[in-house]
């Protein structure tokens, strides 16, 4: 694909991230890097700082310093919507689906940031499940068709980064089995993702490289092969 | 005796009251849903809009028809500009200090015009095509009003088409409901708070053009007016857009048959209402709870 990798491999850099929510210091020196194409956790407990880091490069974080690099583009000190003008898409834990909308509008509302992205049939053909419900307002879906519907949406967008929080919690097994499949799709498609999830068997499978994180700092990075004989080191951080 | 003249005569004026109603608290309605910010200063911008006609047409030789285009445009781009210099500093404070900004930005302006022109109203010729009207056996019905009614009805479905149904719409509902996440989608919801704000400006822009050839044109007859849209938005419900329309133009016919039947409630009847409302449905007849 690309000519000059080592120029180009790395899709986001983050060094030295600090960041506050509210009055309390979430974020204490984050750094972590995701290379184009990979699939890239963030684990650890809740309240580590996963979600937080999140926000921080989608630009939704107040007080934020140090230093994120999407594409070669410091964007520390800009707005969310030029962020995502780079082509980076966020479907956050909350999934964010508007209820004055319904899942039609829901799934237009973001304009396309690059080229490439999916069209209205195409993700009908991912999620058929959408299809049929494309009239409903959209917080009248189920919890796992309102997580479908936070894919889909930016799927639709041209995004090449994809910050995803969570997408599989409280969702029923079939529903997770679905969501795995667009991700993996997406992997094949060489989109970057950065994805935070608490349910590790899920995170494993997908995966290329794990970051762990606690009280706001990154404090180890599993590759996918050392997973396995890693397994006691993990669970202990993940207090399992 | 209870004559059908004067029934079809009081119900006209109610339209006539209700049309202006409806366009400033849909105007309202539009800033409130979208910045969150009560905007007292909407009745200045209503005389702002007449205020533009009459200066338009006596300094400039610039007729009706323009007017009622370039009028509430000139009003619209004095709202956005006090919206990115005033305004948006506020959005993050609670709903007490925009009601408070706008209602000194009002008094500021009111003010400067009350200086220029002094209080007395100065008349507003109705444009030559709109004069006369059409007998109709138990009402005369002029021209112009027909045309009031009728153009305050064709905004207020244009609006309400232009948010519910339209990809403009889409978005600024969605700015609405969930500003940050909105902004995370690449869509500049700054500007487009600046947008919506000049929009429900030019609505009360355009109320006061076609006001002016009814009323006669003065600083103060926006502040006369605000208090009387305030109480139809509240009934209507705050940022609702169909309330308001509705609401606007129904209290203005119950505020003229209120006339007709019992005189000396007719001032307060749209107050009343609202009391009544406010005990029952504390969110407004169209409003959702928060």
């Amino acid at each position: 694909m690309t000519t000059n990798p080592a120029a180009d491999a790395a899709c986001l850099v983050i060094e030295g991230l600090h960041g506050l929510y509210g009055d309390s210091h979430v974020l204490q020196g984050v750094s972590l890097k995701v290379d184009r194409g990979e699939v890239v956790t963030i684990i650890g407990r809740n309240g580590a700082g996963k979600t937080t880091t999140l926000r921080a490069v989608m630009g939704l974080l107040d007080k934020r310093s140090g230093s994120i690099n999407v594409w070669g583009r410091e964007v520390i000190a800009e707005a969310p919507e030029r962020i995502a003008k780079l082509g980076v898409a966020y479907v956050p834990e909350e999934r964010g689906i508007y209820a004055t909308l319904d899942v039609t509008e829901n799934l237009l509302l973001p304009p396309r940031v690059g080229p490439g992205g999916m069209s209205l049939d195409e993700i009908f053909r991912l999620f058929p499940n959408l299809r049929e419900r494309r009239r409903s307002q959209g917080t009248r879906l189920s919890g796992g068709e309102q997580q479908m519907l936070a894919i889909a949406r930016v799927l639709r967008t041209g995004a090449r980064l994809f910050l995803l929080d969570e997408p599989t919690e409280g969702l029923a097994p079939v529903i997770v089995q679905q969501i795995r499949g667009a991700i993996e799709m997406m992997k094949q498609e060489g989109h970057t993702i950065l994805l935070v999830e608490q349910n590790f068997r899920f995170a494993q499978r997908l995966a290329d490289r794990h970051y762990v994180m606690e009280r706001g700092r990154i404090v180890d990075m599993i590759a996918r092969a050392d997973v396995a004989s890693q397994a006691a080191r993990i669970q202990a951080y993940l207090g399992i | 005796m209870l004559s059908l003249q004067a029934l079809s005569g009081q119900l006209l004026v109610g339209l006539i009251n209700g049309s202006f109603y409806a366009l400033l608290s849909l105007g309202f309605a539009v800033i409130f849903g979208l910045l969150g910010i009560i905007n007292v200063a909407q009745g200045t911008f209503y005389m702002l809009g007449a205020f533009g006609s009459w200066m338009l047409l006596n300094y400039t030789g610039i007729g009706y028809w323009p007017a009622l285009i370039l009028s509430p445009l000139i009003a619209a781009i004095v709202g956005m500009a006090i919206e990115k210099t005033l305004i948006a500093r506020v959005y993050k404070l609670d709903h007490i200090y925009g009601l408070l900004l706008t209602y000194g930005i009002m008094m500021f302006i009111q003010g400067m015009f009350v200086y220029w022109f002094a209080t007395a109203g100065r008349p507003y010729p109705v444009p030559i095509d709109l004069r006369g009207g059409f007998d109709l056996d138990f009402l005369f019905l002029p021209k112009y009003r027909a045309w009031v009614v009728l153009a305050s009805l064709v905004f207020c479905f244009a609006t309400w088409f232009a948010i519910e149904k339209t990809s403009l719409g889409r978005t600024l509902r969605a700015a609405t409901e969930n500003p940050q996440l909105t902004r995370a989608f690449g869509i500049n919801v700054p500007a487009l708070l600046t947008f919506g704000f000049g929009a429900g400006v030019a609505l009360a822009g355009f109320a006061g053009v076609l006001a002016a050839p009814i009323y006669s044109v003065s600083p103060l007859m926006g502040g006369e007016l605000v208090i009387t849209v305030f109480a139809v938005v509240v009934v209507g419900g705050m940022g609702s857009i169909l309330g308001a329309i509705v609401t606007g133009l129904t209290l203005g016919v119950v505020e003229g048959l209120t006339k007709l039947f019992y005189p000396p409630g007719a001032n307060m009847v749209i107050f009343v209402i609202m009391f009544i409302v406010l005990l029952i449905k504390p969110a407004g007849l169209f409003g959702r709870e928060r």
